[in-house]
């Protein structure tokens, strides 16, 4: 085994900037080797906290019969036990649909749903009483899964279209069609930090709640509405998480709001942490799904028509899944023209933990149904999966998506054929086919698939953010911003915008915790938009106490504005020149503001749902893959032998973090596709819910050869912040290209014939398919 | 006697003369000591975010090793130096060779799992040995990371572990050698009263009195089973035996004829010898848990508490090992599968322990072969597990002896295929058909979260016929797509 060599350098070898676009270390990153970045658990806690326990039944879901809750408030160190009737607003801790109950109220709607809190002097003697209550459940007959779900006609969501010309006479006049069907496993997020709250109580029913969240704001506004406050009551503070990848986004709220109601209950400080194995069972996941598709070909494998319809678990209530589906059929294309389409979407309802956001938000799951497709055409063609995906690329002429939009910029063609010829992919198919034509029980595979991924939220009003900047006289900036911190390095690319723009180091720049109290009514740090937007909002303010700045530093060099510059941490006017700090002294003593807010909304995007036409997205993120991997065919075992990614983050804000983002997603990826595997029973109960029993990669799943690059861009043709591209979200899907690779190795013993494999592709999985592939043989 | 535990913190003495039987290492650092660089990932021992290191005399050898502190029961820290992730960097806050390099690589993007990783490369730095990608690999398989992809963070330990530059550690070992000798007083520990106690028993005899007063106690070897009792199921456990400090329960001895493991031997005690008598039962040891687990779980535990999917007793069956129990001053021994009578149900009296396990070596015209099959390869539980020992002759099934893991309530002898395979010839595949078919008599795998029955049955046969293949002569490069055994006989040698 080789080591993996560096990652290539970033395509920006030489910026034109001081601060952005250099490799900068994560701002927390000698604080996290220390240990001393505090997360929620970690803030000492203010005198008297309390600890508060979730109580529910796994025993079944439907309305609660009894609720004795006597020995638990009987428990050692109990100073409350709350229940709906303690709830002084309203019961509801959703993000839109009002139907997510804080505490059950009469019934529950999924085997684990919160019935009670105990709040206790302990950790432990509050977890210890939880599990005292004396519950009766009149049970119903759960529905559980996709295939319960699908037969049946209460969908959670009604269902959703795009159409593109007449798929079905399209598909009538193609010279072939092939169907298809898979099914596509859900995932748990496992931040390593779990959901975590802690509130302390104020004057007249204030409170401030510190929360793992991705979404402050909606923490602040659910607490208000819960507790029966004004907004303007309730502060949500969070200067990191402990991950989020979207497990965070709508689901922390619960947990901040029962901390809340803890405190507002006793008078004192209360802190909820859910342990691992709650923290599985209570919060929701990727949708797992079932994708089935027509495709009308020619001989070469040229797509005429594509009909794809995706059936999701969306679980006990809405949460975030009208968007999350929606998202799944944006990315039903991937990176293909369908000349004629038509996406069909149904969102099912089942007696399962709400399904929420997670990192890629859909795109996925529409994006595996689409390389599936190609797949599957090239096996039954006989042609190379790589051929078939190049002929059918967005380009100019063929670029309208099945929404309607056109794809302006068509560089995944480019993108792939560099990939193609740095992954040297021609002379491996050859190896990989020489090798299985030899070997008896091992099979490679190959595979190399591209991804191009929708940036903007699809719900248009969330595209806007907010930033305050106060600069001191000393020359100290202090950053806020709407974006929250969850390990993707936000905070220090926004901190470089920032640094950049008045000319001084980073070091001078101080990253705060984002909090409702600096700047209000901000979206959820998602949709890969974080630095997209408060990029641009932290820019604005900087460039407001700028030009004011400028002013003054005109009349104190007695030259034009124009000449006045920003850089080495001074103010120029052509060879003069002062200290940064001593033009912030001269500005406070002429009585010039140096603080500033800075708004940004994202120009040219609009969405109409109903007709599914508009603009959705500002731009695409682009990147490709090339997977190689070894089956054993005995025992289904997989090993992943080389990865070769090639990744669009159009100009990069800091190299370091976007290789960061890639490499992550991409592993986080190969875990949904082939090891992470969510277990329920009959009953609607979640099996695997801890490390023990769900299987996350570890290091040595990590390709023994891996090689990442970031693709040499001209920049994003959108004015974004610097040229940059979103990267959160995208590389995830870069792992589908590990899946084609299983598929093409298993495809390998009966050519011809597509391999009945779904989602995860574990060994048992894999060993199915395989045991198929030489029965049918 | 003594009625109090104590142990070192930063070159200082903590005696601790009042603690639960239950006292987690973690919580004491996090809400007694309010160090909370620490972190509870997962409150199992399966995430690492809670590792830390426990520097110990290892034959006169100042050794730290990484332990999960979330399963690691307070009193168990007796006697060793603890290092936490807020140690390392010196008093100048310059950081330690490994967290620097962590940071110089972008090994940290949320951070909450970085301390584990810290203190696992830490203790891999300890070694004074230049890491290869592998020895890093398996030094952080026990921490789990969800953000980064690990290619940083195996960079960083590749570029700071490189054997070359004493950390301060290093230069303080004299002294911490020497504070570590004075705490080694050979009492029994005994904190609490007669109905709720910590108890550390320094003999054999003293462990034995106890038990045989105490039947009701818990036996507590590494707490990799039991830590879970107490985190996940909350049980209270009144009584607790430790059985870290029993002079000579942890003795290994190897001879010409047998390998004898003492009960309290941990796994990392025993992975030289282990790897030494076969290869494959090195690469079986290297995926059991990971280092955090290797350093706390011992043999005579993962046989003592008799699960259907301990790794160990089908390797130890398959090499026809004895299993030796005490009870006061009374000692049998017996064949180890006879030990494990059904699911939750072993032949043990109450107050009857578990002293060592005797493991006959292989002789030559023996070959050996075993396997684990999960859904991933590092730090995950087996949803089969197969060991072979076959005795030839030429090309000639002399004997047989196979065993499995997570087919049945029990480890199981698959008695039926071992009687079928005596005269089978290696030379003709044909032969092997009936041991491979009575597989199915012997064995009786149920559907689980790990695995489905049907593949635990396919699996269980391809293991024997992939067994078979390579001790037929077949290249295991050909055959296994992990844990080849010149690879690992290289990197032993």
């Amino acid at each position: 085994m080789s080591v993996s060599p560096k990652p290539a350098p970033a395509a920006d070898t030489a910026p034109d900037t001081a601060v952005v676009r250099k490799a900068l270390a994560h701002d927390s990153g000698e604080r996290h080797v220390k240990g001393t970045a505090l997360y929620i658990d970690d803030i000492v806690e203010p005198l008297g906290t309390l600890h508060v326990a979730p109580g529910y039944t796994l025993t079944a879901c439907g309305p609660i019969a009894k609720l004795d809750l006597t020995r638990v408030r009987g428990a050692p160190g109990v100073v409350a036990v709350l229940t709906a009737d303690d709830i002084p607003g309203i019961n509801d801790c959703s993000p839109a649909m009002g139907d997510d109950r804080v505490l059950a109220d009469g019934a529950t709607v999924f085997p684990g749903q919160v019935i009670f809190a105990v709040v206790a002097e302990t950790h432990l003697l509050a977890r210890k009483a939880a599990r005292l209550a004396d519950i009766e459940i009149a049970a119903e007959a759960p529905v559980v899964t996709v295939d319960d779900a699908i037969g049946r006609s209460d969908d959670l969501l009604a269902p959703y279209a795009f159409n593109k010309g007449d798929v079905e006479e399209a598909l009538q006049a193609a010279p072939r069609r092939l169907a298809g069907e898979i099914r596509i496993g859900g995932q748990e997020h496992f931040y390593l930090e779990g959901q975590a709250a802690l509130a302390v109580p104020g004057e007249e029913g204030d409170m401030l709640v510190h929360s793992s969240t991705q979404h402050p704001s909606e923490v602040q506004h659910t607490v208000a509405k819960v507790l029966g406050l004004r907004d303007a009551q309730v502060v949500c503070e969070c200067r990191r998480m402990g991950g989020g990848f979207g497990g965070k986004e709508s689901q922390a709220t619960q947990w901040a709001v029962i901390a809340a109601l803890a405190a507002r209950a006793t008078g004192r400080p209360a802190k909820l942490r859910l342990d691992r194995d709650d923290d599985m069972v209570l919060t929701g996941k990727r949708h797992d799904a079932i994708a089935a598709w027509q495709a009308g070909i020619d001989a070469a494998g040229r797509l005429e028509a594509v009909d794809i319809s995706i059936a999701a678990r969306c679980g006990c209530s809405a949460d975030l899944s009208l968007g999350v589906n929606d998202r799944m059929m944006f990315h039903a294309d991937n990176a293909y023209c369908y000349p004629a389409a038509r996406i069909k979407s149904r969102r099912l309802r089942t007696n399962t933990v709400s399904n929420t956001a997670f990192r890629g938000f859909g795109g996925p799951q529409g994006m595996l149904a689409a390389e599936h497709m190609m797949d599957s055409i090239a096996i039954t063609l006989g042609l190379d999966p790589l051929d078939v995906r190049k002929q059918n690329f967005y380009e100019p002429g063929r670029d309208v998506t099945p929404y309607g939009m056109t794809v302006e910029e068509t560089i995944v063609g480019r993108l792939v054929d560099e990939l193609e010829t740095t992954s040297d992919y021609r002379a491996r198919r050859a190896r990989v086919q020489a090798f299985n034509g030899k070997s008896r029980l091992l099979k490679k595979g190959l595979a190399l698939t591209p991804v191009k991924f929708g940036i903007s939220f699809t719900l248009i009003h969330l595209n806007q953010a907010g930033a305050l900047v106060h600069v001191y006289t000393d020359g100290s900036v202090h950053l806020n911003h709407g974006g929250t911190e969850m390990g993707q390095g936000l905070y220090v690319k926004v901190a470089q915008v920032v640094a950049e723009a008045f000319g001084i180091d980073l070091e001078r720049v101080r990253i705060t915790a984002t909090t409702t109290a600096k700047v209000p009514n901000t979206s959820p740090t998602a949709a890969s938009s974080g630095s997209d937007l408060n990029g641009m909002a932290a820019r604005a303010a900087a460039e407001t106490i700028k030009g004011r700045l400028v002013e003054l530093a005109a009349e104190v060099f007695e030259v034009d504005a124009g000449e006045i510059g920003f850089r080495d941490n001074r103010v120029w006017a052509g060879n003069e020149s002062m200290p940064f700090e001593e033009l912030t002294h001269k500005a406070h003593l002429a009585r010039v503001s140096l603080s500033s807010t800075g708004f940004y909304r994202t120009p040219k995007i609009h969405w109409n749902r109903d007709e599914a036409t508009g603009r959705p997205f500002l731009y695409f993120a682009y990147g490709a893959a090339c997977s190689e991997v070894t089956i054993d065919t005995l025992t289904g075992e997989l090993r992943v032998d080389r990865v070769d990614i090639l990744h669009d983050v159009g100009r990069s804000l800091n190299p370091a973090i976007d290789i960061g983002q890639i490499e992550g997603g991409f592993v986080q990826g190969m875990g949904w596709l082939t090891a992470e595997e969510l277990v329920y029973d009959d009953g609607g109960r979640l099996l695997s819910h801890a490390p023990s029993t769900y299987k996350i990669p570890t290091a040595s799943d990590l390709p023994a050869d891996f090689r990442v690059a970031l693709y040499r861009s001209e920049g994003n043709p959108e004015k974004t912040i610097y040229r940059s591209k979103a990267v959160g979200e995208p590389p995830l899907m870069l792992a589908i290209s590990v899946f084609s690779a299983i598929t093409d190795a298993v495809a390998s013993l009966k050519p011809g014939s597509v391999p009945p494999l779904d989602t995860p592709a574990t060994p048992e999985a894999i060993l199915r398919a395989v045991t198929a592939m030489q029965e049918g043989s | 006697m003594r009625r109090s535990i104590r142990f070192l913190r930063r070159g200082r003495l903590v005696e601790l003369t009042d603690i639960e039987p239950t006292a987690m290492l973690l919580d004491h650092l996090r809400l007694t000591e309010g160090k909370r660089g620490t972190k509870e990932g997962c409150a199992e021992g399966d995430c690492g975010a809670c590792t830390i290191a426990l520097g110990r005399r290892v034959n006169g050898r100042l050794v730290y090793q990484p332990v999960n502190a979330c399963i690691l029961l307070l009193g168990m820290a007796d006697g060793a130096d603890i290092v936490t992730v807020e140690d390392l960097a010196g008093p100048d806050g310059t950081l330690h060779p490994v967290q620097a390099a962590l940071v110089a690589h972008h090994g940290s993007q949320c951070g909450f799992c970085t301390p584990g990783f810290v203190m696992s490369l830490f203790t891999l730095y300890r070694t004074g040995e230049r890491a290869s990608r592998e020895t890093v690999n398996d030094w952080i398989a026990g921490n789990l990371c969800r953000c980064t992809g690990y290619r940083p963070i195996i960079e960083a330990g590749l570029e700071a572990i490189d054997g070359k530059q004493p950390d301060s550690f290093a230069k303080a070992s004299a002294e911490t050698e020497r504070q570590l000798a004075e705490l080694e007083d050979g009492e029994d520990i005994f904190l609490g009263d007669q109905e709720r106690f910590f108890a550390a028993p320094a003999s054999i005899d003293s462990l034995a009195r106890h038990y045989e007063d105490h039947p009701d106690a818990t036996i507590v070897a590494g707490a990799t089973d039991v830590g879970l009792w107490i985190t996940k199921q909350l049980r209270d456990l009144p009584k607790i035996i430790h059985l870290g400090r029993v002079q000579g329960l942890a003795v290994v001895e190897e001879s010409a004829e047998e390998l004898v493991i003492g009960a309290a031997a941990t796994y990392a005690a025993v992975e030289e010898q282990i790897t030494r008598l076969d290869p494959d039962l090195g690469e079986l040891w290297r995926r059991l848990g990971a280092k955090q687990v290797r350093a706390s779980g011992t043999v005579g535990g993962n046989i003592a508490n008799g699960s259907p999917i301990g790794d160990t007793p089908p390797a130890l069956i398959a090499l026809d090992a004895e299993l030796e129990l005490r009870k006061g001053a009374e000692e049998r021994r017996l064949p180890l599968e006879d030990f494990f009578l059904d699911y939750g149900k072993q032949d043990r009296a109450p107050g009857e322990f578990v002293a060592r396990v005797r493991v006959p070596m292989p002789g030559p015209a023996d070959a050996f072969r075993c396997y684990k099959i999960s859904k991933r390869f590092d730090q995950d539980i087996s949803a089969v597990m197969g060991a072979f020992r076959l005795t030839l002759d030429g090309k000639a099934v002399r004997a047989a002896r196979l065993a499995y893991g997570g087919m049945a309530a029990i480890p199981k002898r698959a008695t039926a295929a071992e009687r079928a395979l005596v005269g089978a010839d290696l030379a003709e595949p044909a032969t092997w058909t009936p041991a491979l078919d009575a597989l199915a008599e012997d064995l009786t795998p149920i559907d689980d979260l790990r695995a489905s029955a049907a593949y635990r049955r396919t699996t269980a046969r391809a293991l024997l016929e992939k067994a078979l293949i390579e001790i037929a002569g077949g290249d295991d490069r050909e055959t296994r797509i992990v844990g080849h055994r010149r690879a690992f006989d290289e990197r032993v040698a």
